[in-house]
C-alpha cells in the first residue's frame, strides 16, 4: 500500500518535471519525486527489518536540502535577469 | 697526459662559449689561445717522451665509453710517431692561427664566439687525430665537420655565408656515409674498431675474411669527403665564406689533411687492397691536376687558394695511393706550414684592403705592406717547390714514388703530376704578380686606407714563413720508416733518380718564368692568351661547371621528388588528407548530435527518462 503511494508520489512529481514549465513548479516536483523514494526507501526498510534504507533516507534529505539550497538562488538570480519563470525561456545553454 | 692535450680546448670552448661576452675580450684571448698554447706544450712533452722511449706508442684510456656483450668500447687515446706528427702540426699551427686570429678579428663584434668555435675545433680535431679507435676518430671526424660548419657560416647574416656552411656539410655527410660503411664491414670482420688491432690483423698470417679493397675503397669515399677529393671536392671553395683564419687552420693545414691521415693510419688495410690503392693513386691526381688548372683562372685570392688545397691534397692522395703513406703525412706537414702562410697572408692582404678579395682591384701591393710581402713570396716559392724550401722536397718525394714505387707508381702518374706542379708555380707567382706587383688597380677609397697588419698577425706569418723554409730539412718519412715503410723502388729506377730531381727543380722554375712572362708588363699576354682560347677560359673559369651539373643531375631532381612526390602527393594529399578528412568526420558528426543540445531543459528530461526506460527494459531483458 505504501509503496503504491510512494509510486503515485514518484509519478506526480515526474509528470510534473515533464510537463509544467514554472521553475517553481519543477523543482517542487522534483522534491515530490525524491520523497516518494524516501517512502518507497523506509517502506522497504521496515519490510527487511534492516536498517539501511532509514540511513540512506536521512543521506537523501541532506542532499535534497543542499540542492534546493543552490536551485532557488539561481532560480532568482534567472527570474531577476529575464523577468520570467519560463524554463522554455532558458536555451542560452544550446550545443 | 694525452687526455689533458684533448680536454683543455674543450675547456676553451666552454669558458669562451659560456662567459667570453661577459667577460670581455682580453679574457677570451687570455683564455683562447692560453689554452691551445699549454696543449701544444703538453703535445710536445709528450712527444719527447714518445722518443725516449723509442717510438713505442703511449696509450691512455680516459674511459669506457660502452660495453656492449664481451666487447668494450673505450675512449682511447694512441699516440706513435705518426699521431705525434699529427698532434704537433694541429695544435702548434692551431696556436699560431689562434694568436692570428686575435688580430684578424679584433673587430668582430662576436669575438668570443670566434674562439669558442676554434677551440671547439681543435678539441675535435684532437680526439680524432688522437683516438685509439675508428669510433673516437669518427667522433673526431664529424665534431670538426660540425666546427668547420659553425665557422664556415659564421658571418650567418647573409644567406651566402649560411648556405656555404650547409653545402660543407651536406657533401660531407655523403662522404661519412661511405666511412660508417667501412667502419661496420671492418667490425663485422675483426671484431675490433681499434685501428692498431685492425691493421695487425690484415698484417696477420691469416688476413680477415673481408675484401681488403671494399673496406678500403669505402674508407676513401669518406675521406674524399672530409679532404675534398673529386667527386665531393665542391663545398671547400664554397667554404671560404668564413673569416680566414678559419680558411688557414680548417681547410688548410688541418681538417681537410683528416682524408690523409686515415689513409695512412689504415695502411695495414691498403697494402692488401691494391685496387682500392689504385682508385686512391688516380683519384688523388685527377683532383690534383683538375683543382689545379681552375685555380689557374680564378680572380677570388681565396678562391685559388682554396684549389690549390684540393690540388695539394690530390697529390697526397696520390701518395698514398703508390705506397708512400709517410711522404704523404711529411707533404701534410710541410703544406701545414706553407698553407696556413698563404692564406694568412691573404687575411692579411684582405684586412689591409678592406675587405676586398678580388685580385683585378689589387696590384702593386709590395712596398705598401713589405711583411706580408716577404713571407708570402716565401711560402709561394715553397708550395711551388723551389729549393731549398719546405714543400720542394715533400713535392719532390711525391714525384719520386709516383713514378717509381713498386707499388704501382708509373711515368704516366708522374708527367700528369709533374704537369700539376707546373701548373701549381704557375698559378702561385700569378697570383704574386697580380696581387703584389705592377700598377695599382685599387680603388683610391680602398687604397688611401692600405696599411701594414698589427705585430700579432705578421709575427705569426713571419713563424710561418720560417717554417715553410726550414721545415723540409726534417727527413719525416725517414722518421716514420718504422711503422710505415716505404714502397720498394725497382733497381733498375735508381739511377733516374737524380734526373727527376733537375727535372723538378726546372719545373718550379718555368712555372715561376712562364708567370712572369705573362702576368709582368700589365698582364697583356695573359689577356691576349685568354682571348684566344676563350672557350676553354670559360670552361676554365666556370670550375668546369661541376657545380651547375650537380645542381641539374642531382639538386633539381632532388627538389622535384621533395616538392611533387613527398609534399604535394605525400604530405599534403596523403596525411593531410586522411587528417583533415578524419576531422571534418568528426566535425559534421558532432554536428548533427549537438543539435539534440538546445538548451530546452524538458527535452532533456524526456531524454533522459528514455534513457531510463531503456535500461530498465534492458536490465529486465537480461536479468
Amino acid at each position: 500500500m505504501l509503496l503504491l503511494l510512494a509510486m503515485a508520489l514518484f509519478a506526480l512529481g515526474l509528470m510534473g518535471v515533464i510537463i509544467r514549465r514554472n521553475l517553481l513548479v519543477m523543482l517542487m516536483c522534483m522534491e515530490l519525486m525524491l520523497n516518494g523514494v524516501n517512502l518507497s526507501l523506509v517502506t522497504f526498510a521496515q519490510q527487511t527489518g534492516t536498517a539501511a534504507g532509514a540511513v540512506l533516507v536521512f543521506l537523501i534529505f541532506v542532499v535534497a536540502a543542499a540542492e534546493i539550497a543552490i536551485a532557488i538562488p539561481i532560480v532568482l538570480v534567472l527570474v531577476r535577469q529575464r523577468r520570467t519563470l519560463d524554463a522554455d525561456a532558458y536555451t542560452d545553454l544550446h550545443g | 697526459m694525452l687526455t689533458l692535450i684533448v680536454i683543455l680546448p674543450l675547456a676553451g670552448f666552454f669558458a669562451n662559449g659560456l662567459l667570453g661576452n661577459r667577460l670581455g675580450k682580453p679574457f677570451v684571448t687570455i683564455v683562447g689561445c692560453g689554452l691551445p698554447l699549454l696543449a701544444f706544450g703538453i703535445a710536445i712533452k709528450s712527444f719527447l717522451d714518445l722518443l725516449a722511449g723509442g717510438g713505442a706508442p703511449i696509450v691512455e684510456t680516459a674511459f669506457t665509453w660502452a660495453r656492449i656483450g664481451g666487447q668494450s668500447f673505450d675512449i682511447a687515446f694512441w699516440l706513435d710517431r705518426l699521431s705525434g706528427i699529427m698532434v704537433l702540426i694541429v695544435t702548434g699551427v692551431g696556436s699560431l692561427i689562434h694568436i692570428y686570429s686575435t688580430g684578424y678579428m679584433k673587430e668582430d663584434k662576436s669575438y668570443a664566439r670566434f674562439f669558442a668555435y676554434l677551440n671547439l675545433f681543435l678539441f675535435f680535431m684532437l680526439l680524432l687525430v688522437l683516438g685509439r679507435s675508428l669510433l673516437v676518430l669518427f667522433v673526431g671526424w664529424e665534431g670538426v665537420g660540425l666546427a668547420s660548419y659553425l665557422l664556415i657560416g659564421f658571418w650567418f647574416e647573409e644567406a651566402d655565408n649560411a648556405r656555404a656552411g650547409k653545402k660543407a656539410f651536406v657533401t660531407n655527410r655523403v662522404g661519412d656515409a661511405g666511412f660508417l660503411l667501412g667502419m661496420f664491414l671492418l667490425y663485422w670482420a675483426t671484431g675490433t674498431l681499434e685501428m692498431d688491432k685492425i691493421n695487425a690483423a690484415f698484417m696477420g698470417p691469416t688476413a680477415p675474411l673481408v675484401s681488403a679493397s671494399l673496406v678500403g675503397i669505402l674508407l676513401f669515399i669518406g675521406a674524399s669527403g672530409k679532404s675534398a677529393q673529386i667527386p665531393l671536392h665542391v663545398w671547400l671553395p664554397d667554404a671560404m665564406a668564413g673569416p680566414t683564419p678559419v680558411s688557414a687552420l680548417i681547410h688548410a693545414a688541418t681538417m681537410v689533411t683528416a682524408g690523409v691521415y686515415l689513409v695512412a693510419r689504415m695502411s695495414g688495410v691498403y697494402m692488401h687492397a691494391a685496387f682500392a690503392s689504385q682508385v686512391v693513386a688516380v683519384i688523388g691526381l685527377a683532383t690534383a691536376f683538375f683543382a689545379a688548372t681552375i685555380a689557374v683562372t680564378q680572380y677570388d685570392i681565396k678562391k685559388v687558394l682554396a684549389y690549390s688545397t684540393i690540388s695539394q691534397l690530390g697529390l697526397m692522395f696520390l701518395a698514398l695511393g703508390v705506397g708512400a703513406y709517410s711522404v704523404a703525412i711529411f707533404h701534410v706537414y710541410t703544406h701545414a706550414f706553407f698553407k696556413a702562410c698563404l692564406f694568412l697572408g691573404a687575411g692579411s692582404v684582405i684586412h689591409a684592403l678592406s675587405g676586398e678579395q678580388d685580385v683585378r682591384k689589387m696590384g702593386g701591393l709590395a712596398r705598401k705592406i713589405p711583411v706580408t710581402f716577404v713571407t708570402f713570396v716565401v711560402a709561394t716559392a715553397a708550395i711551388a717547390g723551389i729549393p731549398p724550401l719546405a714543400g720542394f722536397f715533400s713535392k719532390d718525394e711525391i714525384l719520386w714514388f709516383a713514378f717509381s714505387s713498386s707499388r704501382g707508381g708509373s711515368p704516366v702518374l708522374w708527367a700528369v703530376a709533374s704537369a700539376t706542379a707546373l701548373l701549381t708555380s704557375f698559378y702561385m707567382f700569378r697570383l704574386v704578380w697580380l696581387t703584389f706587383f705592377g700598377k695599382s688597380r685599387m680603388d683610391p677609397k680602398v687604397e688611401h686606407h692600405v696599411h701594414e697588419s698589427p705585430k700579432s698577425m705578421t709575427g705569426v706569418l713571419a713563424v710561418l714563413a720560417a717554417l715553410s723554409v726550414v721545415g723540409g730539412f726534417l727527413s719525416l718519412p725517414h722518421f716514420l720508416e718504422p711503422m710505415l715503410p716505404l714502397p720498394e723502388v725497382p733497381e733498375s729506377l735508381h739511377h733516374l733518380e737524380t734526373p727527376l730531381l733537375i727535372t723538378s727543380i726546372v719545373i718550379a722554375f718555368a712555372g715561376l718564368a712562364l708567370a712572369a712572362f705573362f702576368f709582368g708588363n700589365g698582364a697583356v699576354r695573359a689577356a691576349r692568351v685568354r682571348e684566344q682560347f676563350g672557350a676553354l677560359h670559360r670552361l676554365l673559369s666556370g670550375k668546369y661547371f661541376i657545380d651547375e651539373l650537380y645542381e641539374r643531375v642531382l639538386g633539381r631532381p632532388l627538389v622535384w621528388l621533395s616538392d611533387r612526390v613527398f609534399l604535394r602527393t605525400g604530405d599534403r594529399m596523403l596525411f593531410d588528407g586522411t587528417l583533415h578528412g578524419l576531422a571534418g568526420l568528426a566535425r559534421r558528426t558532432a554536428g548533427v548530435l549537438s543539435r539534440v543540445q538546445n538548451g530546452n531543459l524538458h527535452l532533456y528530461a524526456y531524454l533522459v527518462i528514455a534513457g531510463m526506460a531503456a535500461c530498465l527494459a534492458w536490465s529486465f531483458r537480461h536479468g
